[in-house]
């Protein structure tokens, strides 16, 4: 009997591999020279922003699962197009259904996702966009996002001051397109956690003296008491200055000094430092939060389609539903079934290092921790639901 | 031949300093027998490039041993005359000699090697390199890279079989163990296991291969002659979830009936019986339980805890830890001597 068994192992073997052999093909949609590629801009490289093309950290993601795919017969193709409107992105979806395409990665606009999936029935996959209304009244069920949301960034922040009791916040926002609407983020997480507003105010980019009143970091932090400013400011080029030029010897969190952050390179555990050096040895640069959205989804694909005989869309989504993904942030990750958010750890960093994690120690939940962090399954703010 | 995480003699060993003249009489003899129990604790730090050092008589903290860069994996020489330390930042083994606890003599070995093991013969290095995704066979006459075998990304775990044919490599990120033929240098097979495998231990008659699935909270057994996984023993703990729990040190005891498991941010150590692969007691020690290692009478566990700078001490009869000891910043390794 015992002989018998390594052959019949063999034959089962077989069986299950032959069976599985799928070729899947994936397509990468990114926007044409966005304002974030600029050579500024990525020289700045602010914290949180694209470093660059999603394609090599995507591609490093499927490599990265090369041993267990190969062995399973599984192969994942992946294309990447660009498009420089919201038209030419959601016709370029389009034309990656008709030609065959199983799932799209997509790094484009809020707008331009929701757009875009809208008009497939491919899963797509969410690299970029942080917008929570993507996870909320625009969910649909077959868009999964990699990336955090805003909400759970603002949580991340917002549980990381309350643990070291810097309860008095001063709220500073800026007048980018999404700031506005950042900041109610914001004021949301400030108030979940239990921390006070102490102020709010809005400031102006602007050397105009007239404008000082808006302007000025000391004229906008002076005569007031507080633990600690926020900065909402999406383009993050006040944010940046702010740190060391206010006018009480506090610190800065939000888009200037502590950011939370999908990925930081400088980040030491769990087997960071690896991934971190194999991107930059595969891309050239060091890897930027966007990019480990993306290399994690090449992750998640992967390991989606390995329990797949054929590659079909819908196979595909099913199996992204149920998927544990092992992201090197310690801890396996999977998609909320409520909104198809990827759970995830943030970290904290002020661009040298990282100098906390959320969730931060203390903080509980029912069921998962790692839950605390943006829209909870019991607020159903995601109505369309598979 | 036990074949446990740290490998270890069937036999007892000397102080560094008492028996130099009994020393080389056994040597000569060609014999390591002796009543002596083991006296030292060596724990690898790394982030300080020194080897904590630990008299067991007393639990006495003796000044560190200056080591290469980041000192992590450590075992034995064949002789246990020598320990050898896996440097990753040196891309070299530093050779410690246990008498004088000095450096005696550097191997080169690949980039980053993280984890090693030596053939039974003592002629070649295996090492696990995790930048390059590779197996390195490194001889040490010659100290010579002679072959690289490509495998999963992030390789840890290595381990050889007794006859040393055959050596088995984890991949943290492929999820598999990796069978090599030593003498073809050549992958045989790759068995899928849990989540991020880390470290291996092989049962005394060389049938069952433990895996530690860091992130899966389990242990994949394999057959060695079936190559594949027969068993997968979830480790819990009450009041603790799956996620808390992530394994990673392994060492199973010499007559082959428990098995010890650290179970990393869960801060316990299981023990297991391993005929009926279920866990007998959890035992509470520090943050983040990595390495571990069974004294020679099998009655103290210690074990290196990651995220809190020391060692515990555990009183295995009694499954209870006894005492913790600081080490150096990020202890890895823990071996006795």
């Amino acid at each position: 009997m015992a002989g018998r068994r390594p052959l019949l192992g063999a034959l089962l073997a077989l069986a299950c591999c032959a069976a599985q052999a799928a070729a899947w093909k994936l397509t990468l949609i990114e926007q044409a020279d966005p304002p974030a590629w600029e050579r500024q801009q990525l020289e700045r490289a602010y914290l949180g922003h694209s470093g660059g093309s999603l394609k090599t950290a995507v591609a490093l993601g499927l490599d990265d699962a090369r041993f267990e795919t190969e062995a399973r017969q599984t192969t994942l193709a992946l294309q990447t197009v660009a498009g420089n409107s919201l038209e030419a992105a959601r016709e370029q979806a389009r034309q990656a259904e008709k030609s065959g395409a199983q799932a799209l990665l997509v790094d484009l606009p809020g707008d331009w996702v929701q757009a875009v999936a809208a008009s497939v029935q491919l899963p797509v996959l969410n690299l970029g966009a942080r917008d929570d209304r993507l996870r909320e009244r625009d969910c649909l069920p077959r868009l999964f996002h990699l990336i955090a949301s805003e909400r759970m960034r603002a949580d991340a922040l917002a549980q990381a001051l309350a643990s070291r009791k810097w309860n008095q916040v001063l709220l500073l926002t800026g007048n980018a397109p999404d700031d506005a609407e950042r900041s109610r983020i914001a004021q949301a997480a400030i108030q979940r956690y239990g921390l006070k507003l102490a102020a709010s105010k809005s400031f102006k980019l602007s050397t105009d003296p007239r404008e000082r009143q808006l302007a000025n970091p000391l004229l906008l932090t002076g005569g007031l008491a507080y633990d600690v400013v926020w900065v909402v400011d999406g383009q993050a080029e006040f944010a940046r200055a702010l740190p060391f030029n206010t006018a009480s010897p506090r610190p800065v969190v939000g888009d200037g000094g502590v950011v939370a952050l999908e990925w930081q390179a400088q980040y030491e555990r769990y087997g960071a430092p690896q991934l971190s050096r194999r991107f930059l040895k595969a891309s050239g640069r060091p890897m930027q939060a966007p990019d480990w959205a993306a290399w994690v989804a090449g992750r998640a694909l992967a390991n989606a389609a390995m329990t797949l005989r054929q590659a079909s869309p819908q196979g595909l989504r099913e199996a992204l539903v149920g998927v544990n993904v092992d992201g090197s942030k310690g801890v396996s990750l999977q998609f909320r079934a409520w909104d198809r958010q990827l759970r995830q750890p943030l970290l904290l960093s002020d661009g040298q290092g990282v100098v906390a994690q959320a969730p931060v120690e203390g903080v509980l939940h029912p069921r998962n921790v790692l839950d605390t962090l943006g829209a909870d399954e019991a607020e159903k703010l995601c109505k369309v639901q598979p | 031949m036990p074949h446990t995480m740290q490998k270890r003699p069937p036999h007892r060993q000397r102080p560094p300093l008492a028996q130099q003249a009994a020393l080389a009489l056994t040597l000569a003899l060609g014999l390591l027998q002796s009543a002596t129990a083991q006296s030292l604790a060596l724990v690898s730090s790394e982030k300080d490039n020194a080897i904590s050092v630990i008299r067991l008589s007393d639990l006495q903290i003796l000044p560190a041993i200056p080591t290469c860069k980041r000192p992590r994996h450590m075992q034995l020489s064949h002789d246990h005359q020598r320990l050898l330390v896996a440097c990753s930042d040196s891309a070299a083994a530093d050779v410690i000699d246990l008498h004088t606890l000095k450096s005696v003599d550097h191997i080169p070995l690949s980039d980053d090697p993280e984890i090693f093991d030596v053939s039974p013969d003592g002629r070649t290095f295996y090492v696990s390199n995790e930048d390059d995704a590779a197996l390195s066979f490194i001889d040490t006459a010659s100290r010579k890279v002679v072959a690289s075998v490509p495998v999963g990304r992030e390789p840890e775990g290595v381990r050889v079989s007794a006859d040393g044919k055959t050596v088995y490599v984890t991949s943290e990120i492929a999820n598999s163990v990796h069978v090599i033929d030593t003498a073809s240098r050549k992958l045989l097979k790759t068995i899928a296991v849990g989540q991020r495998p880390r470290r291996m231990a092989l049962t005394p008659d060389g049938r069952e291969l433990w895996v530690t699935n860091e992130l899966g909270a389990s242990v994949s057994i394999i057959s060695t002659a079936e190559q594949k996984v027969i068993a997968t023993l979830l480790l819990d703990l009450p009041g603790a979830r799956a996620s808390d729990i992530t394994p990673v040190g392994l060492q199973i005891s010499r007559d082959g009936r428990r098995a010890f498991v650290s179970m990393g941010r869960a801060n316990h150590v299981a023990f297991i019986d391993v005929a009926s692969r279920r866990i007998t007691d959890r035992v509470l020690v520090g943050r983040r339980a990595w390495g571990l290692a069974l004294s020679q009478d099998e009655k103290r566990l210690y074990v290196v805890n990651g995220l809190s700078d020391d060692l515990s001490v555990v009183d295995v009869p009694a499954a209870r830890a006894l005492q913790t000891l600081p080490v150096g910043r990020v202890p890895h390794t823990v071996v006795l001597y």
